[in-house]
């Protein structure tokens, strides 16, 4: 067999994306390639552009400039033939409350040539004993798991979810990972948002954190985190007055520290070597006469990555 | 795995349509307002402006020399329900709507009545000749009565088309319209976007189940009328079908248009109310478009719920053929082609 050609290989590419809305730039040149068969993931805070975005790739939206190449298609025209090889879920989907689960899926299903039964999508997303029962009633992480199937019930070659998981409980959460990594396994492409940097750590083979419309690091979650050149975090409080009198110069020199960051009383260092650096801190503390209100370790992740690149956290709490 | 029978039956259009008419179906209120609601007004109003026999009109005699003579002329007539009172009181009953006319005491007798009431008049007509014969005079001559109370000339006759207008008006708007918006609020229509379907099919399915109710909807208010309140159709049932679709295709048309932009239900509600409110009034449901003057007819007459009420009257009532109702129809016909191609052209979709 011939190898397959660039563009046959890349799922979706695009170039120098800009969207405006009146003086905000909600895409501020974006640039993206996502290979076949991978589970691309976009990490970032509410209002980085990453639903824009993906509205620009699902043909809801016109960019102002850039291109967009979707299984080496263009949108034009009413882009049907295209959507037939797409599955979308929306961020948010209210079905008719009084339709059942069997009915929404046959009447999305009636949409593509080919795909699965309804009886498959269902059994897909673990719904199968809801099969008649009305979309009212169901929960959301089963309203979720519907929006999920009718996404899946044209058997799409590249998937968009737009923030899966985004105010489900942790159960439907981890269901609706494991019926993506079930995906994953039989080949598709998956394009997905999230800001929950544990979704993206899970599920994703690569991952693009955004931020203010553009991508800020690009790479695989292990090699995002590699980079910040040390596997653990430790973040502790002090009060006020001896917060000011300690400086990063102090805290940078301690063995085995290798970032420092500052919110207000709370610090924050990356260290190589946790058993190294807490006992240095304490002493340099104790130096000062104070000692930490709190102090937490833990092992370093994309939410640490995007705080080191912005200095901010992906969500509140 | 294979494909069950009667997992992929139907094509996108039949699909859409047939989620619009389970949904409907399903809402008990939807139910109450598109088959009960007319049903109801209809049965209310008939029994509130039943034909009944004329009754008495009352009116009162002053105290005087004559006013026993008097209240006894007046009594022997059948229309006239009279009494005699003191001056004063008789003046204050007349005040009061209590009665229509008052005779004075003196002689000759004066009528205290008020002229813009056609009671008070048509007892003014009847104390006179009843007075006047008591005094001597002698009639010319003596006239036949025909009373006119079949059938076809009733309040009720002229009532039922209106309510079947109206109706066409309401469930066409409101059906239309609030699925649309409630289905833009909740991203549906995004989501429908988004999937490989016309856009021509999402919008047509909600005209093809507007049509598909029309038939229970119109059916079950022209059976209760002809069953129950013996309203006519003297025209033909095939042309009252017609003209009752045209008229649901026209408010679908205005239904789509109101629905084109709205985000919420609460901005939708504002517009159709905006819309639908004037036909309510002006477009002769409850009573006749020849009662507002003269220069406000073109305004009148240029409504669609105006159209509809005329063509569906002029067919039931006045036995009407095509040929007459065409101006009227090719203007209901208008407001929903035009409605169609803005609404098309300005519709969100997001």
């Amino acid at each position: 067999m011939a190898l397959p050609s660039p563009t046959a290989q890349s799922a979706l590419r695009c170039r120098a994306l800009v969207k405006r809305y009146g003086d905000v730039l909600a895409v501020a040149g974006l640039d993206l390639e996502v290979a076949r068969g991978e589970c691309f993931g976009m990490l970032g805070p509410n209002g980085a552009g990453k639903t824009t975005a993906v509205e620009i790739f699902e043909g809801l939206r016109e960019p102002d400039a850039g291109e967009v190449e979707v299984l080496g298609d263009r949108w034009r025209g009413d882009g049907l033939p295209l959507r037939r090889r797409l599955g979308i879920q929306l961020q948010e989907t209210k079905f008719p409350d009084k339709l059942r689960v069997r009915e929404v899926l046959s009447l999305f299903r009636s949409f593509y040539p080919r795909g699965l039964t309804v009886a498959e999508a269902m059994t897909l997303v673990g719904l199968e004993e809801k099969a008649d029962a009305q979309v009212r009633p169901l929960s959301g992480g089963q309203k979720q798991r519907l929006s999920l199937a009718c996404a899946l019930i044209g058997d799409p070659e590249l998937l968009f979810l737009d923030e899966p998981t985004t105010g489900l409980d942790p159960q439907s959460r981890r269901q609706t990972w494991e019926i993506v990594e079930g995906l994953m396994a039989r080949g598709r492409t998956v394009l997905l948002t999230t800001h929950y940097m544990e979704e993206a750590e899970r599920l994703c083979d690569r991952v693009a954190i955004l931020d203010h419309g553009k991508v800020i690091a690009l790479g695989t979650p292990r090699e995002l985190v590699a980079s910040l050149g040390a596997e653990h975090v430790v973040e502790f409080t002090v009060d006020e007055g001896a917060s000011r009198a300690l400086t990063a110069e102090v805290l940078a020199a301690l063995p085995s520290v290798e970032g420092v960051a500052r919110e207000g009383a709370r610090w924050r260092l990356t260290v190589r070597e946790v058993h190294r650096a807490v006992p240095a801190l304490l002493g340099v503390l104790a130096e000062r006469g104070t000692a930490p209100t709190e102090l937490t370790t833990h092992d370093a992740s994309l939410e640490d990555v995007f705080m080191a690149l912005t200095g901010r956290r992906l969500r509140d709490g | 795995m294979a494909e069950h029978a009667d997992d992929r039956p139907r094509g996108p259009l039949a699909e859409l349509t047939l989620a619009r008419v389970r949904e409907l179906t399903r809402e008990p209120e939807a139910i109450f307002w598109v088959f009960v609601f007319p049903i109801l007004l209809a049965a209310i109003l008939a029994l509130a402006f039943r034909s009944r026999p004329p009754e008495a009109l009352p009116v009162a005699v002053a105290a005087g020399p004559r006013g026993e003579g008097r209240l006894a002329a007046l009594s022997a007539q059948a229309d006239l329900k009279p009494r005699l009172l003191a001056e004063a009181e008789a003046r204050q009953a007349l005040a009061r709507g209590q009665v229509v006319l008052v005779v004075s005491g003196d002689d000759p007798p004066t009528y205290a009545y008020d002229p813009t009431q056609p009671d008070s008049r048509a007892a003014r007509l009847a104390v006179d000749a009843a007075l006047q014969r008591a005094a001597g005079r002698l009639d010319a001559f003596t006239p036949g009565h025909a009373e006119q109370t079949e059938p076809g000339t009733r309040y009720v006759d002229f009532l039922v088309p209106g309510l079947l207008g109206m109706n066409l008006m309401g469930t066409g708007m409101w059906g239309i319209g609030f699925s649309l918006v409630l289905a833009r609020q909740g991203n549906l229509l995004k989501r429908l976007v988004a999937s490989p379907v016309r856009r021509s099919h999402i919008l047509g399915a909600q005209l093809l189940s507007r049509l598909i109710f029309l038939v229970p909807e119109a059916g079950a208010l022209l059976l209760f009328a002809s069953l129950a309140l013996g309203v006519p159709v003297r025209g033909s049932l095939l042309l009252l079908v017609g003209v009752s679709v045209l008229g649901a295709l026209a408010f679908s048309g205005l239904g789509l248009l109101t629905a084109a932009r709205p985000r919420t239900i609460e901005g939708a509600s504002g517009i159709m109310n905006l819309i639908m409110v004037p036909m309510w009034i002006f477009s002769g449901i409850f009573f006749s478009t020849d009662r507002f003057p003269h220069a406000m007819q073109p305004f009148v007459q240029a409504l669609p719920l105006t159209a509809l009420n005329n063509s569906l009257r002029a067919v039931m009532l006045e036995g009407a053929h095509l040929g007459p109702l065409l101006p009227a129809l090719a203007l209901l016909a208008a407001w929903g082609v035009i409605s169609f191609v803005v609404a098309l052209k300005v519709f969100r979709w997001q």
